[in-house]
């Protein structure tokens, strides 16, 4: 284990230290203190190391992360996870908004609330929430799952693509083009190597599917008010 | 576009240390807002008395024999004690409006940051630490206040143009985000009689949430009612002179984060803003919800 | 005897209605026909105060003039100086602005690559990720940070030489897009992670920030992925070019690009490409007075695009501030595109060469603004690069001689005292004095 204290270490050092275990093979194990809420942190990863963040952290946290696994140990700002290639992100506490943006493999796990717009215009990427995320999210979501143990918020997969989204509670409401759908078989497998790879006992029947409609997919006038 | 802090006490045995927890939560937030800094301070009332909280550009010239002047204006006592270019005037409570008065007259320099029994606000251009520095912020007691640091967007960087903006007794408002049709509001609240010191959207939300309250509507109702009137993008906190409010518009991109304990209420722009406040590791710590007005009373 | 009479009254000739015009009725009838806005390529069409409304003051008695092709006229651009650890250097200051692969062929993107380095500048690339062609053959590569994400990984930003985050088009200043199903294809819906044939809904602001304080942290997490290495530009479309430039600025922007409204895009609402923004020739002066106001003319260098067709206007927007300029649609038809020669194929498709804009239907005879591997393949890439690069070496020719004309040894050196307005508006617009005036109509900020 090695420690990096941001207390004692500049954003840049730290990160150009992670940085330089890219293309390495090697897991280690890395822990950051004091990270105060700081913006970008353990950005960039590219190789199988382990970083404990002992803290609440800022904006961005493991941004376009690839391979690592990157665990705060406290809550994380917005846009954490943004646009992960693959690895495991797991949030100990709260995410603030845009969890999980734009990314395209790997695993987000949040153990408290994700705030609004969580897995905004996902791609592939998948998201454990479980407490409630709150409103838009899901917004123009690709592909990927989204499961959420908790409620969801307002407009929930609005302009939704492929992605599929399985919440246990309730849905305050839909957005546009969202349906709820029939949990099938392969779903349960789905959802339940989900479930079981964020480390929660949850049981898949409990929760309800949601996708896309699939009627904005190509412009139709009677849907203008939708768009 | 800015950064936003804000402390409500509830352990009264913290309020010799608001000052000093405000300017660290200021300067933490000085990437979100390097152009001016401000601080709007509620402190314990003296019973009966009023203020005003002055600035000038000539302070030593114009705060030289402001008291007396201006105390004869208005056949009544008038104390000043003077903080680098803002000065706190202490009237009568009922002699605010008329202390006012008598200052466009006496002093057409001098600009009314605040008025109220409460209220103190405090705000230049220049950094977050430096502003805070000047005044010397972190020797302050209240029971809570509100600071700000601005990134300007369409507005002149002047210390008239920096939040906190108040606009009626012991109110004060601070903004991050940027408004769209607040150029309207400023026509039809001027067609009202409201005056405007700054071509600022903030100080438009602030006039508009006054001129509500002026006709008896509550804070909570008037802020409420700004939600469908209010267009464009906001987090705005809200100081009265005996609470705090919070609420962000029906899109709520911009941050917002709050923590309460025992102690204290807290809001950040950022986290970053609250990781020294005592007890933070327990606090509930949460981010406000769209359209949803948050209120807190002494 | 009554028909006679009717004869001898003269009858008014048939008016037709300037406000309604048969193009505005043809476009009511067309929108009461399909309930459809109408999408299209390209840039806003309407007569513009433009750079041609400006002329040089060549040198005479009071200023000396340069000899042409022999005394030195240097046109090298170093972009990037304020942050960036590796700025990019361009032997010309006329760079080729974005267009995905996506809305463009695989071979019109390489020929861009092409005509670029051959001419030792940059390309762009677009809303739809970084292809191989076109990282292979472009020497200088910029990298477009969009809202929609498509395709964006931490390994083509580290191949990227710069990277623009693109907050706004001139063509749709606040605006998102819709490129229609037909140029979803296999490899587009790919690279994108969409289904193949839906139509791709662009988001106009990012999803994961909004405004200048979460600006400043986005790029600095881009930079901290990229190791602080890569300039950042940021793209602005030119609608309130003077806050924007501020405020990319502030946010640590290494290079701000306004893009006015006659800048083009593969596929928007008609209605936003022809009344929203402002003209390049108004949007360019106020970019610079913002930089000039901050201090940072210079040390951020500013990207001018929209419209941009010859040297003239390349010279006109150095003048007028820019550090260069950036080309869209004038490299697309440069390589091809509306070319007379297929007019029988544009008639086919209801227009004629030089108006065809249905960029985003795909079926581009010219085989550049097409999915259509058929159509695609009517491009040969070597040959529409050289195309492209001989008119950069044109541009690049013409550029020169006015500046030389006006007595300077490097294109930066011109300024706006080297013009003079023919039109009232262009003087007010590029804040020049109207000809043999010392009038400058309007000042300050908006």
């Amino acid at each position: 284990m090695q420690t990096i204290d941001l207390a004692q270490t500049t954003l840049r050092d730290l990160n150009a230290t992670l940085q330089a275990q890219n293309g390495q093979t090697n897991a280690t194990a890395w822990e950051i203190t004091n990270p105060r809420g700081s913006h970008a942190l353990a950005v960039g990863l590219d190789a199988p190391i382990e970083v404990t963040v002992k803290g609440s952290t800022g904006y961005y946290t493991a941004g376009m992360n690839k391979q690592a696994t990157v665990t705060v140990k406290g809550s994380a700002g917005p846009g954490v996870a943004e646009n992960m290639m693959s690895g495991t992100v797991i949030i100990e506490g709260d995410a603030s908004q845009y969890a999980g943006a734009t990314g395209n493999g790997g695993l987000l796990v949040i153990k408290g609330n994700a705030s609004s717009r969580c897995g905004i215009s996902m791609k592939g990427i998948d998201i454990v929430v479980y407490g409630s995320i709150g409103h838009m999210s899901a917004f123009m979501a690709q592909s990927g799952n989204l499961v959420v143990m908790g409620d969801a918020g307002d407009a929930l997969g609005d302009s939704l693509y492929e992605a599929r989204l399985f919440v246990r509670g309730s849905v305050k409401s839909l957005g546009a083009d969202c349906i709820q759908k029939e949990m099938r078989p392969e779903h349960i497998a789905i959802l339940q190597d989900l479930l079981t790879r964020a480390g929660s006992d949850a049981k898949p029947e409990e929760f309800k599917r949601y996708g896309s409609a699939r009627q904005l997919y190509n412009f139709n006038i009677d849907n203008a008010s939708a768009y | 576009m800015c950064g936003i802090v804000g402390l409500f006490l509830k352990d009264r045995s913290l309020e010799p240390k608001l000052g000093e927890m405000l300017t660290s939560m200021l300067i933490t937030m000085t990437d979100r807002g390097p152009d001016s800094a401000g601080i709007a301070i509620y402190g314990s009332d003296a019973e009966g008395s009023g203020k005003l909280t002055v600035q000038s550009d000539q302070a030593d010239q114009d705060f030289a024999t402001l008291a007396a002047d201006l105390g004869a204006a208005i056949g009544s006592s008038v104390t000043l004690s003077r903080k680098d270019t803002h000065a706190i005037l202490t009237v009568k409570a009922d002699q605010i409006e008329a202390a006012r008065a008598a200052l466009a007259r006496v002093r057409p320099g001098v600009r009314v940051m605040s008025a109220g029994e409460s209220i103190e606000i405090y705000k230049e251009v220049g950094l977050p630490k430096d502003v805070a520095a000047r005044f010397e912020v972190s020797a302050m007691s209240g029971r809570h206040g509100i600071g700000h640091t601005r990134m300007a967007t369409e507005s002149a960087i002047t210390t008239m143009g920096a939040h906190p903006f108040s606009t009626g007794m012991d109110q004060c408002l601070v903004h991050n985000g940027s408004m769209s049709n607040h150029n309207t509001l400023r026509r039809e609240l001027k067609r009202e009689g409201m005056t405007f010191a700054t071509e600022n959207d903030t100080e438009v939300a602030a006039a508009w949430l006054s001129h509500k309250l002026a006709q008896g509507v509550e804070l909570g109702d008037a802020l409420r009612a700004g939600l469908d009137v209010l267009d464009g993008f906001y987090t705005f906190v809200v100081g009265t002179k005996d609470g705090f409010g919070v609420v962000r518009d029906p899109i709520a991109c911009k941050p917002a984060v709050m923590a309460e304990t025992d102690q204290y209420v807290a809001f950040g722009s950022e986290y970053r803003a609250l990781v020294d406040l005592p007890g933070i590791e327990n606090a509930r710590v949460w981010e406000p919800e769209p359209a949803t007005v948050y209120f807190w009373k002494h | 005897m009554k028909d006679e009479t009717q004869k001898a009254i003269p009858q008014t000739v048939p008016r037709q209605s300037a406000t309604y015009s048969q193009e505005i009725n043809s476009e009511i009838r067309r929108a009461a026909a399909t309930g459809i806005y109408d999408i299209r390529g390209g840039g806003a069409k309407r007569k513009l105060p433009h750079f041609d409304d400006l002329l040089f003051l060549g040198a005479s008695i009071s200023r000396y003039p340069l000899e042409g092709y022999r005394e030195r006229c240097d046109t090298k651009v170093v972009l990037g100086t304020r942050f960036a650890k590796k700025p990019i250097t361009l032997d010309i200051p006329i760079t080729i602005a974005g267009m995905s692969f996506g809305a463009l062929s695989g071979a019109a993107k390489e020929s861009l690559g092409r005509g670029a380095t051959l001419s030792g500048t940059s390309t762009t690339t677009g809303d739809g990720g970084m292809t191989p062609e076109e990282r292979g053959h472009s020497k200088t590569l910029v990298y477009q940070y969009l809202p929609s994400r498509y395709g964006m990984n931490p390994d083509d930003l580290r191949r990227a030489d710069a990277i623009e985050l693109v907050v706004g088009q001139g063509a749709k200043p606040g605006g998102g897009g819709m490129l229609l199903g037909q140029k979803i294809s296999d490899r587009v819906a790919k690279m994108r992670n969409l289904p193949k044939g839906i139509d791709q809904r662009s988001a106009c602001r990012h999803p994961d920030w909004t405004g200048p304080d979460d600006l400043e942290i986005k790029i600095l997490e881009i930079r901290e992925i990229t190791g602080w290495e890569k300039p950042i530009y940021v793209k602005i479309g030119g609608a309130r070019p003077y806050y924007d430039t501020t405020l990319a600025v502030k946010a640590g922007a290494d290079v701000v690009v306004i893009d006015g409204m006659q800048g083009g895009t593969a596929a928007t609402q008609d209605v936003f490409i022809e009344h929203v923004g402002q003209p390049t020739l108004a949007a360019l002066p106020q970019a610079v007075k913002a930089l000039q106001d901050m201090g940072m003319h210079r040390k951020v260098q500013l990207i001018c695009s929209g419209g941009i067709r010859t040297g003239a206007d390349v010279a006109k927007a150095l003048a007028l501030g820019a550090d260069a300029v950036a080309i869209g649609t004038a490299a697309l038809i440069a390589l091809g595109d509306n070319d007379p020669r297929l007019e029988a194929e544009y008639q086919k498709l209801g227009t004629t060469a030089g108006a065809y804009d249905d960029w985003h239907e795909g079926k581009d005879p010219a085989g550049i603004t097409t999915q259509d591997p058929e159509l695609a393949a009517r491009l040969d890439p070597v040959q529409a690069g050289r195309r492209l690069a001989n008119y950069l070496k044109v541009m690049t020719l013409e550029a020169q001689t006015i500046a030389r004309a006006c007595g300077k040894n490097h294109v930066h050196n011109l300024e706006p005292e080297d013009l003079c307005a023919l039109t009232l508006e262009a003087a007010a617009m590029a804040g020049v004095p109207l000809a043999g005036t010392s009038w400058i109509p309007g000042r300050g900020n908006f």
